[in-house]
Order: structure tokens, then C-alpha cells, then sequence
């Protein structure tokens, strides 16, 4: 943090018994080349970054995995369940993950719809109530549901992650109200997981109070990856700060902000 | 008696030596076995059992990895 800012005292971004410094986590998926992610992952300072389980490509036409570009070191790598629609599958996928990765945290999707993409909160409660018994630090991709976001938090998720809009859209934060009120609710860390598109998205995002924020597409998608990524930075910094800071009350009438004492007759 | 089996590796048919172990089958496939996990009939096999595992015909074998992902 800047010296501008050393009177607000954050406390520590914590899931799962881990702290982290930045609360930022971004995603590797959809970068044009390998080298592109790697230097916008590192310009957007994030420390927790997902990664997706796959087969591995037995003909060798395509890429290698996503770890000879990334250093598993550096990096807290947290798998996800991405393209799994039932909860069985997010399992399997789950379990593959733990195996292949560095940590038992897992990123729980189970979508429900192919058009929207829009998670399957019965499969997730399963899901999450299956993996959190065998150990299992569950971060469950959500919507803005405060009912369905209690679920998740009484079956043990380690962090509720709702969206701010359709993962890929960029739409911005669709639901202000439902975001803020389930992080009131919730004594969890909620992760705003899915449709930031820019950076007042990011910033508006982290003025509702939430504790993080999870993007891909906003930075892959982006003319410039690298540049966005630090703008994300600055932006969830801000917004965080903001929000620390307390904003002014709305006030629908002026009021001056200049002495109306001492005005010439 | 036919010296070769039919499995499936990451849903394509593949013919591996008859008695192949799974980690035998990595090395034919060039894979690093620290670098994959190993899925044989939905179960996961770790990588110090990898050497222990007899290939059976018709076993679905699925090999993964970490790819980019949001």
C-alpha cells in the first residue's frame, strides 16, 4: 500500500486458514500466448491462480500444461471444476485436481446451464457437501442467491464466490444489493467470481465489502493483458481502500462545500 | 496367445504390450510421470503404485494435467 493510505488497517485476506497479500486471484485460461499470461498474472500481483484439470494431449499438437509456464513456487494454484454440469463429475474432477496439485483447495463449479453458464446450486450443495468430508477446502462458484449462499456456508465451504455477471461476459457487477447483502450475511470470505469486465467493475466490485475478487476473461480478453491486469491491481486496491475508508452519505439535494460565511455584499 | 491388448487411453483406443504396467504405458507415451495423473477405471492410481499396476484389456485410462483455466 502507498503512504496515502497507512491510517486504514486491513486485516489479512484469508481462506482456509491461508493469508494472502493480494485480493486479486485471476485466472489462466483464453491468453493469446503462454508469455502474455505470465507477465499479466505477475503485473496484476495476484498470488492465488486457477487452473483447470484436462486430458493431457497424447498427440502433442497443442500446448503443454499450464504449469511449464507458470511457477507452481510463486503461485498459490487452485484448481477449478470448469465444464463439469453434475456434481459426480465436479467430484472426479475435484479429486483429480488434489492429486495433480500442490493443495487440497478446490474451485467448485457445477453449471447448470450451457447458454449462461449459470451454476447448479443443487449439485454444488452436493458437491460441496461430499468434498468437504473428504478434506477438501471448497471456494464454490455461486450466483447472488443469499438462500443458496447460507447452503454453501453451513456444508463447510471454505469461501462463497458469487458472480457479478455471466463468466466471459464482462457485464460488470449485475447485483450490488445481493453481493453486499451475502457478504453481510455470511461469516465466510466472499470471492466475487465471474463477469468483471473492466476496471470500475473491479473497483465498484470491492466498495460492496466483498473480500476478493476472481477474473480471467477481463484480463485474456483485454487489448492490452499486461495494462489491464495493473489496472485490476490499482482497481481492486482502490476499491478495498474505499470501502475501508466508509463513503459519504447520498444525498439527492447540494449541499456547498465552500463557507457561505464571509461572502461579499 | 496375442502379445498386445486393447485399452482405452483419454477415450481413444490404443494397443499396449500384454503385462504393460501404467507406468510403462507413460514411458510409451513419453509422459513424465510427475507431470500427469492417472485415472485407471475411475480410480486414482498415485505415482509410487504407477509400476505395481497391470493394464487389463478394455481397462479406460485417463491421463491429466493442469491447463489454463478461469
Amino acid at each position: 500500500m502507498t503512504t496515502a493510505v497507512e491510517t486504514i488497517r486491513d486485516v489479512p485476506f484469508t481462506i482456509g486458514g491461508r493469508s494472502f497479500h493480494s485480493r486479486l486471484m485471476v485466472g489462466t485460461g483464453k491468453y493469446r500466448d503462454n508469455d502474455t499470461m505470465a507477465r499479466a498474472i505477475e503485473a496484476s500481483g495476484a498470488e492465488i491462480v486457477t487452473v483447470a484439470v484436462r486430458r493431457v494431449d497424447l498427440d502433442r499438437t497443442k500446448e503443454e500444461g499450464v504449469l511449464y509456464h507458470l511457477d507452481a513456487k510463486r503461485y498459490f494454484l487452485l484448481a477449478n471444476t470448469a465444464g463439469c454440469y453434475t456434481a459426480e463429475d465436479a467430484v472426479r474432477y475435484a479429486r483429480l485436481a488434489r492429486e495433480a496439485g500442490f493443495n487440497e483447495f478446490i474451485k467448485l463449479e457445477v453449471i447448470g446451464d450451457q447458454e449462461t453458464l449459470l451454476p447448479d446450486v443443487q449439485g454444488l450443495l452436493v458437491a460441496t457437501r461430499t468434498l468437504v468430508a473428504e478434506g477438501f477446502k471448497v471456494l464454490a462458484y455461486t450466483n447472488e442467491d443469499l438462500v443458496t449462499a447460507l447452503r454453501l456456508e453451513d456444508a463447510g465451504c471454505a469461501a462463497v464466490m458469487p458472480l457479478a455477471s455471466p463468466i466471459g461476459s464482462g457485464l460488470g457487477l449485475l447485483n450490488p444489493f445481493g453481493v453486499r447483502t451475502i457478504k453481510r450475511r455470511l461469516t465466510v470470505p466472499v470471492v466475487v467470481d465471474a463477469g468483471v469486465g473492466t476496471a470500475s467493475d473491479a473497483c465498484l466490485t470491492m466498495e460492496q465489502g466483498v473480500d476478493g475478487i476472481l477474473m480471467n476473461t477481463a484480463l485474456a480478453a483485454a487489448r492490452d493483458p499486461v495494462a489491464m491486469a495493473r489496472a485490476m491491481r490499482l482497481a481492486v486496491e482502490a476499491g478495498r481502500t474505499a470501502y475501508l475508508a466508509g463513503r459519504m452519505p447520498k444525498r439527492e439535494v447540494a449541499v456547498p462545500s465552500s463557507p457561505l460565511e464571509g461572502m461579499l455584499d | 496367445m496375442n502379445d498386445t491388448i486393447d485399452v482405452t487411453v483419454n477415450g481413444e483406443p490404443r494397443v499396449v504390450a500384454r503385462g504393460a504396467t501404467l507406468l510403462a504405458l507413460l514411458e510409451s507415451l513419453a509422459l513424465d510421470p510427475r507431470a500427469v495423473v492417472v485415472e485407471h477405471n475411475r480410480t486414482i492410481v498415485r505415482r509410487p503404485r504407477l509400476a505395481a499396476v497391470t493394464v487389463a484389456p478394455g481397462d479406460a485410462i485417463e491421463l491429466v494435467h493442469f491447463v489454463g483455466g478461469g
